[in-house]
């Protein structure tokens, strides 16, 4: 009886335990991903999180040299309305001395009206400057108190450990005195 | 006696038909009672058993602090305060819980300086100490997320702070932060699950505890020469003889817990975690609690997101493969007069790194924590593994019970075996 249950070919045996292993691995692998899948995917935002809203701002009380920051997604959105000096300035630099490398005409849809989400691109403080009495850094835009990046008045990282510049949301112009974010 | 029982030696008869089946007093008995330990532990010994005194206190306060909890952002900072006004002894739960905090990391880097004095994470101990770096993880993470649920400005920040560290991770980093956060920014969602969590982590450190003493009464414990005991002339019954020793260091410890708790319960907080968190506002001035301030430093030493953020989790991540770092045989720094040195000014590089950690992102402290980072790596990765090779030793005692005797009375034979050999 046990003889005629050992494999004639012990490799042929040996081949078979190897596929039918194998094939009961994998079949586990798939149902514990199966299952586990669930688990990890209801920490990512639920859809009510998801049904983004958007953020109507009204252009016309922000005198020039002012910003004002509102809410969009939980999170800050700085609209600074620039002063002449301060778009002459965002682009006179060469693009050679900027670590995160972007034109100032590619970070506006209007020259004067700068539209930023205003959270730092380090670690995610919120950058001072926006109002008057705030400080703005080496290069008169935002500076992160947390950390010490500077950004310039196009919202550019210049200084501080921070990768990149300050993100620029999706928005338009709804009319010529308000924009819609998001 | 049936067969299948447990053949247990317990005078009462009520006891004894339990330890039979489930030998528990018999267990109890040989690794907390007669246990072998070795005759020459100083008070640094007493570090272990207080950080499981703490993690219970912890557990204790936590638990029922939980129970007057509410983890929605509109409802946490003042839940916390209905808890410090109106729930009765509110105040002193909060307080015991929140030092808690502070002393269960007092008592681990110092359990954790212990170790690396007498080289305590040496063969055959290396697991030991792995798994209690597992646990002084396992801990960080616990703290952080119990700091975020009172919901004030610095758990918001610190909260966004910490998460926003995983952004620095290539390609995926984004879509990890949005999925821990579960939004687009730390909000409800977020404080849901660091409440779920800081209930669940501390369970799995008391399970990591167990582990980590099981493994220490495998190997039995390191003492203050390094050397192993060689006989039961170099040991004593841990009942009563370190039972006793470690009551004693209990009685300190609760004194200085208590002082902090009934007269300076705020002095190791931040005030402004006494103002509700605003998504729109960064204090000015953010600083994680302080026993996170040296890795802190670190991650601004470096000038760069990605390799501060790998920097600070390296500064940890070291120390799982220091048992194979340290190349010298010797584990005593005692006898180590070089290593001994290099680990005290160690010491001093972390305690400047704590210092600078809590100071503003300017210079002077930026070089100064570059220096000690610097310094804090190089001692792990360049002077130990040098030193194995390059160090003389001082030459090590033939067994414990001879220095601890001062040489007196003769001992069986067998104990007097050779001097360890040297490097």
């Amino acid at each position: 009886m046990a003889d005629s249950m050992a494999p004639t070919a012990p490799q042929d045996g040996e081949t078979r335990r190897d596929f039918l292993q194998l094939v009961t691995g994998a079949f586990a692998a798939v149902g514990v991903g199966a299952v586990v899948w669930p688990f990890i995917s209801s920490m990512n935002p639920a859809r009510d999180v998801l049904a983004l809203s958007t953020t109507e701002v009204d252009l016309t009380p922000i005198a020039t040299g002012s910003a004002v920051t509102v809410m969009w997604r939980g999170k800050p959105v700085f609209v600074r309305n620039r002063t002449a000096e301060e778009i002459q300035v965002a682009r006179q630099v060469p693009l050679s001395q900027l670590p995160d490398p972007a034109t100032d005409q590619s970070r506006v849809k209007k020259d004067q009206w700068l539209v930023l989400v205003g959270v730092c691109t380090h670690l995610g403080c919120v950058p001072l400057g926006q109002k008057p009495t705030d400080p703005r850094g080496d290069y008169g835009g935002w500076f992160c108190p947390c950390h010490g990046s500077h950004y310039d008045t196009s919202g550019r990282i210049r200084k501080g450990p921070a990768p990149t510049n300050l993100l620029v949301p999706e928005y338009a112009f709804t009319s010529d005195t308000q924009i819609r974010v998001g | 006696m049936a067969t299948g029982l447990h053949k247990s030696d317990v005078a009462n008869p009520v006891l004894r038909w339990i330890d039979a089946r489930l030998p528990v007093i018999t267990l109890m008995q040989k690794e907390y009672g007669t246990f072998p330990t070795p005759r020459n532990f100083n008070y640094l010994w007493n570090f272990g058993a207080l950080a499981m005194v703490n993690l219970l206190v912890m557990i204790a306060t936590g638990v029922v602090l939980a129970m007057h909890y509410t983890p929605h952002v509109s409802m946490a900072f003042d839940s916390v305060e209905r808890i410090m006004r109106d729930v009765n002894y509110g105040w002193l739960l909060r307080y015991v819980h929140a030092n808690g905090a502070s002393m269960f990391f007092i008592v681990v880097y110092i359990h954790i300086w212990r170790g690396l004095y007498y080289g305590s994470y040496k063969a055959p101990r290396e697991l030991l100490w792995m798994l209690g770096v597992v646990i002084f993880l396992l801990m960080m993470a616990t703290a952080f997320m119990g700091y975020v649920l009172p919901w004030g400005q610095m758990s918001f920040w610190g909260a966004t702070v910490i998460t926003n560290l995983f952004s620095a991770i290539p390609l995926v980093g984004e879509s990890i932060v949005t999925w821990l956060w579960g939004g687009f920014s730390v909000d409800n969602p977020t404080l849901n699950r660091f409440f779920s969590l800081h209930y669940l982590l501390p369970f799995v450190i008391f399970g990591v505890v167990f582990l980590h003493v099981a493994a220490l009464h495998i190997t039995g414990s390191n003492n203050p020469l390094g050397i192993d005991p060689k006989g039961p002339q170099d040991t004593l019954p841990f009942h009563p003889y370190y039972t006793a020793k470690d009551s004693v260091g209990l009685v300190v410890y609760f004194i200085v817990f208590a002082v902090l708790v009934f007269f300076f319960p705020n002095m190791l907080g931040h005030a402004d975690n006494y103002i509700p968190a605003n998504p729109l506002v960064t204090p000015p001035h953010i600083v994680p609690e302080w026993y996170f301030l040296p890795f802190y430093a670190i991650l601004r030493a470096i000038p760069d997101k990605l390799g501060g953020v790998l920097m600070m989790f390296g500064a940890i991540a070291v120390l799982f493969v220091l048992p194979w770092l340290d190349t010298s045989p010797i584990r005593s720094m005692r006898f180590r007069p070089v290593a001994r040195v290099a680990l005290f000014i160690w010491l001093l590089s972390f305690l400047v790194l704590l210092y600078c950690g809590g100071k503003p992102p300017d210079e002077p402290f930026v070089t100064i924590s570059r220096i000690a980072t610097l310094y804090y790596f190089a001692y792990f990765l360049v002077i130990l593994p040098l030193l194995g090779r390059l160090e003389r030793p001082l030459p090590l005692p033939e067994s414990i019970a001879m220095p601890v005797l001062r040489g007196g009375g003769p001992l069986p034979a067998g104990a007097m075996s050779k001097p360890m050999e040297k490097a």
